[in-house]
């Protein structure tokens, strides 16, 4: 769990002989929704010796477990692969790879260099067009193997659809437990694919709404380990908790901006909510909203240069636009319906919200002038969307029916592959770590 | 016995309902309507036991039983009815009383609402409390208002009937009443 030892993840291009082609023949367009996922042969990566072949099975696990997961692809089933490659880097038998479907192959190799380094070998064929993809070389801590993994199927996301992936990253969400009127609500950090789920604070005080900052080394939070609730930050690497900010009166609904160096949240003040922007470094605070009505869950656009939140003003709870200095204000919601927790996407072309409508509530979302509004999801309770790093997938909280817990659950932007995300017990408040480097 | 354990250990009446439910005396002397309860583990009422319950005057049970400790409120709402101005009077009239007594004014939703918008709509209903106690002569020193959004429901159930007690201001004396 320490970033520190995994950025020590070294990663660099294997130079072979193998002149990889211009573009990849083998193209996936991850725009169009329920597409037919691309069947992929990934064995476990060869060893010299059973504990290397040992890592081998586990790193190829996990990288089948994320391609799966994305809904792109189809991993097929290791028992029907024909060929077993003992030596990776010739070129495999690709009609047998064609025999069972396969679109690609992966294959990789593990060594063990000393009991502090892991070196992982791996290539990517095209066995249509039988030619080899790219390959890439990783060295890492024993311990840190997952991460390699991830990093692989990142690769393969990669250069299979042309946009980045989100496979290395974290989710940092509250785990709940407890009886509804006496909740025990956590802050807790997992891998995206659920593993390492780490606890971070107690449970002896409720904490709600992380989120990560752009840098995936700070968490803001809101945090009731005090009288009256603050925005807290958390530092993940020294698992340092301090108050933001010496505000005058309850602070909530954080988020960091995209260069990181400021938190925007609602300060409430004579039981009204207006939009603060304080600057980290110097701790200076500003007010951006300026309105007797409920103004929170502000959110950055990725440029930095808008700012969209939540707002009552206009009778019911809708979504606004405004300048960074909250000028040029102008509402973006119109439809039936109640709107809340906006989030502006990493790509800038979406925000994506909350609705409640007809007693329903769903995530949808919706270009920045307001056109164009999709709904994703329908349940009980739907909120609090958070984008993945490359603006493919959302999480958000779900409870499927009155009564029953909430749940991290996924779906892709096309409105295709809706997953309940692996947790440690009930779940909300989930927030997307930017890609790791 | 695990009743007298859950009334020490202060879990919360509506709790103990559940707990005791086979136990006569304790649900008819503990809990006389759903409004006079914590919301929570908070341990600051002890459950009596007996029958011949007086509460002792300028505790925390007194202000409960004598004033009512909540108000509530209707859908996205902060106004106050006639019903909550009543019992707002009535606390006024006791706070007035026992002027060494600070209470936490804590906001509350019903759980058809996001997160953060709830915790603006629970700030607006601790502030009409406050505004109102005010009016009736409350040292404004005396309260501290907060939300709890939705984080703090009192009926566990998913229906209308629940959300509107969910839907309430609290006021939770946090300090100067005789035990």
């Amino acid at each position: 769990m320490n970033l520190k030892r995994a950025l020590l993840l070294a990663m660099m291009v294997l130079a072979t002989g193998f002149a990889a082609p211009a573009f990849a023949s083998l193209e996936i367009d991850i725009t169009r929704g329920h597409l037919e996922p691309t069947p992929l042969a990934i064995p476990s990566f060869t060893g010299s010796s059973e504990p290397e072949r040992e890592i081998g099975r586990q790193i190829a696990g996990v990288i089948r477990a994320d391609l799966e997961r994305s809904g792109l692809f189809k991993v097929l089933d290791p028992a029907s692969y024909i060929e077993h490659q003992s030596n990776i880097d010739l070129q495999p038998r690709f009609a047998e790879w064609r025999v069972i479907r396969a679109d690609a192959l992966l294959a990789g190799r593990v060594v063990i260099e000393n009991e502090n380094r892991v070196r992982v070998d791996m290539r990517l064929w095209d066995v249509f067009a039988e030619t080899h993809l790219f390959g890439q070389q990783m060295g890492t801590t024993p311990e840190n193997w997952r991460r390699i993994a991830h990093k692989i199927a990142d690769s393969i996301y990669q250069k299979l659809t042309g946009e980045s992936g989100y496979f290395d990253t974290r989710v940092v969400f509250i785990a709940e437990s407890g009886p509804k009127i006496n909740r025990t609500k956590r802050l807790a950090i997992m891998d995206q694919d659920g593993a390492n789920p780490t606890f971070l604070t107690p449970g002896s005080y409720t904490v709600l709404t992380p989120r990560f900052s752009p840098t995936a080394q700070q968490i803001t939070y809101l945090s009731y380990s005090s009288i009256v609730p603050s925005v807290f930050l958390f530092n993940i690497e020294t698992g340092r908790q301090e108050v933001l900010g010496d505000f005058p009166g309850m602070t909530f609904a954080p988020r960091f901006s995209p260069d990181g160096k400021k938190v925007i949240m609602s300060l409430v003040q004579r039981g009204n909510s207006e939009i603060w922007m304080m600057d980290l470094r110097t701790r200076r605070r500003t007010r951006l909203t300026n309105s007797p009505a409920i103004d929170t869950s502000p959110s950055f656009s990725p440029d930095g240069s808008k700012i969209v939140f939540n707002s009552d003003r206009g009778g019911s709870p809708q979504l606004y636009i405004m300048n960074v200095d909250g000028s040029a204000l102008r509402r973006i919601t119109f439809g039936k319906g109640r709107y809340s927790a906006p989030v502006w996407s990493p790509r800038g072309d979406l925000i994506a919200f909350t609705k409640h409508f007809q007693g329903k509530f769903h995530i949808g979302v919706m270009r920045p002038d307001g056109e164009g509004e999709r709904t994703l999801t329908t349940a009980y309770l739907d909120e609090g969307p958070t984008w993945s790093p490359n603006g493919r997938v959302l999480m958000f909280t779900r409870e499927t029916r009155p009564g029953a817990g909430p749940h991290v659950w996924s779906i892709d932007l096309t409105g295709a592959n809706l997953r309940r995300v692996t947790t440690p017990g009930d779940s909300s408040d989930p927030a997307w770590s930017p890609l790791i480097e | 016995m695990k009743t007298k354990l859950l009334k020490s250990l202060g879990f919360a009446a509506v709790f103990v309902v559940s707990a005791c439910a086979s136990d006569p005396q304790v649900t008819q002397t503990t809990v006389p309507s759903s409004t006079s309860q914590q919301p929570s583990s908070r341990p600051v009422t002890p459950v009596q036991t007996t029958q011949t319950y007086a509460p002792r005057p300028g505790s925390i049970e007194e202000f409960s039983t004598s004033a009512g400790d909540r108000v509530y409120f209707g859908y996205d709402s902060y106004t106050l009815s006639a019903q909550a101005r009543a019992t707002l009077s009535k606390q006024a009239a006791w706070m007035n009383s026992y002027p060494r007594v600070r209470v936490l004014l804590a906001g509350n939703c019903d759980e058809r609402g996001t997160r953060e918008y709830n915790l603006a709509l629970g700030a607006r209903r601790a502030n009409s409390v406050k505004d109102y106690l005010v009016n009736l002569g409350v040292d404004p020193s005396r309260m501290t208002t907060i939300s709890y959004g939705k984080e703090r429901p009192i009926d566990p159930r998913s229906m209308g009937e629940a959300w509107s007690i969910n839907r309430n201001t609290h006021t939770a004396i946090v300090s100067g009443a005789s035990s």
